[in-house]
């Protein structure tokens, strides 16, 4: 019985050391307890910039910062190379967006087609996250007004100023599906005041698409998109699209593309696209976006 | 003789359990980054560095998330996340090593002590040895401990583009604060 007795204890206290020997072994952070509870965390950098093309993309400017945005679009590459396939024509648009809180930046521009001035703001209502409670979506609205500032040549008719006036809503849904693949849908309204004949609607529906697949940590593929759902099918306008690369070197994001948008507003491009992706009508574009910081982080 | 053993077996358990509070910790231990270049200084502030100490062995470990790095602008904060750290593959960075001259740290009496620090850093996925001299401040039975070194982003496979090459630089500072409280 005895015997029994001290075997017991000693294989207790045995193992009891051993534990302790394997504890001392292990993992220091562990008895903090790290890596317990994940945690909530957001989803950014979905898109290289505020736009996926032409489009405000799911992606926010950060507060504070303020970026010039650049934009160019030549003319058709089929016109040949006399007109160096369509280099020697320019359409431009320059514009300033600024980041005015975690979710939402604002933002004008103005535009040399048309003469046209635009400004617009972008709010983000869901911010995608991961971990518990998550929400695996953005969900994101844009409102904007456009201006034309050509003078009135039309004098058989009363000219208004409203008549001037355009303006856009949008709702943006979108994912960053993967570390390089993200996707977004636009559902978007555009109002005109006047429009050029009894057959064209003043609200056009349209709903966008836009993607984006990072070829690499630089260097991102994009697409944009627009299918108009109640356009005047006589007006020969066609829907939107463009095709290019963002190219991201330090402080500048290059976005080049290829196009059949002349238009730089979402009035313009939705309305106003004439050229044809099928008959090779098609542009060659860029936009330059440069990033300042403008109020210093608090640290 | 029967409560003999139960006693030592008692004082054996006692004993390894107690050494559990030899043991300190933080969470909210400070790592500052700083990168001196031609063109421009880029630093950044982690407040949320995990350490912990065990003064029996002078076993030192520290993981900090690389997301919670802020910077002053916000595009360098996403440049370092996205291209350089690639913080979506590699979120975490740490340490894992030892206070080699333990034996001369006396953590029982207010001082402060040099304290040499060899191990290995996980930056980036690559594992490098390091080794430096800091120092251990003993203070109203918590740690203040305080520790700068070089690491060459080379050595993490951390590329810098030709394009920017004059505003980063390729040995960056970085600097440990920890107050370390007993681990109970």
């Amino acid at each position: 019985m005895m015997r029994y007795y001290k075997f017991i204890i000693l294989t207790i206290v045995l193992s009891i050391s051993i534990v302790n020997l394997f504890a001392q072994e292990e993992d220091l952070l562990s008895l903090v307890g790290e890596d317990n509870k994940p945690q909530k965390e957001f989803v950014n950098y979905s898109f290289k910039s505020s736009r996926v093309i032409m489009s405000h993309s799911m992606e926010l400017i950060r507060p504070g910062v303020m970026d010039l945005r650049i934009l160019h679009r030549f003319g058709n590459i089929n016109k040949g190379a006399y007109e160096f396939f369509g280099l020697d024509n320019a359409t431009m648009r320059l514009g300033f967006d600024f980041g005015l809180t975690k979710n939402l930046m604002a933002g004008f521009g103005r535009s040399t087609n048309k003469k046209e001035l635009d400004a617009f703001a972008k709010y983000r209502l869901i911010h995608q996250s991961k971990g518990p409670k998550s929400l695996p979506f953005s969900l994101l609205v844009t409102g904007g007004a456009s201006l034309t500032t050509l003078k009135n040549t039309d004098t058989t008719q009363k000219n208004y100023f409203s008549s001037r006036m355009g303006y856009y809503g949008q709702i943006i849904i979108g994912s960053k599906i993967s570390e390089s693949f993200s996707l977004q849908f636009m559902p978007t309204v555009v109002h005109r005041n006047l429009v050029p004949t009894a057959d064209d609607p003043n609200d056009l529906l349209a709903v966008g698409i836009g993607t984006r697949l990072k070829l690499s940590n630089r260097i991102s593929l994009n697409v944009d998109y627009y299918y108009r759902l109640n356009q005047n099918v006589n007006d020969g306008t066609q829907n939107p699209l463009s095709i290019g690369f963002d190219i991201e070197t330090g402080g500048h994001v290059f976005q080049l593309h290829f196009t059949n948008a002349v238009g730089m507003n979402e009035k313009v491009f939705l309305l106003e696209t004439t050229n044809n992706w099928g008959k090779g009508d098609i542009q060659f574009g860029f936009n330059i976006s440069r990033s300042f910081q403008i109020k210093k982080k608090k640290s | 003789m029967k409560k003999g053993i139960l006693l030592l077996a008692i004082s054996f358990v006692l004993a390894t359990t107690l050494s559990a509070q030899e043991k300190y910790f933080t969470k909210t231990g400070k790592i500052n980054f700083i990168s001196k270049a031609q063109i421009e200084n880029i630093e950044a502030l982690n407040r949320s560095v995990t350490a912990v100490l065990d003064t029996k062995t002078g076993n030192l470990q520290f993981a900090v998330l690389m997301k919670g790095f802020e910077f002053e602008k916000a595009l360098m904060q996403e440049h370092f996340n996205e291209n350089y750290v690639e913080s979506h593959k590699y979120p975490k960075s740490d340490f894992k090593g030892a206070v080699v001259n333990n034996a001369d740290i006396n953590y029982s009496k207010d001082g402060t002590y040099k304290a040499k620090v060899k191990g290995m850093l996980t930056i980036h996925g690559e594992t490098k040895p390091v080794e430096t001299e800091g120092t251990i401040q003993v203070k109203g039975g918590k740690l203040i401990t305080d520790a700068v070194f070089g690491v060459s982003l080379a050595d993490y496979n951390i590329e810098i583009p030709k394009i920017v090459k004059d505003n980063i630089a390729k040995m960056v500072n970085i600097e440990v604060e920890c107050t370390l409280d007993p681990l109970k």
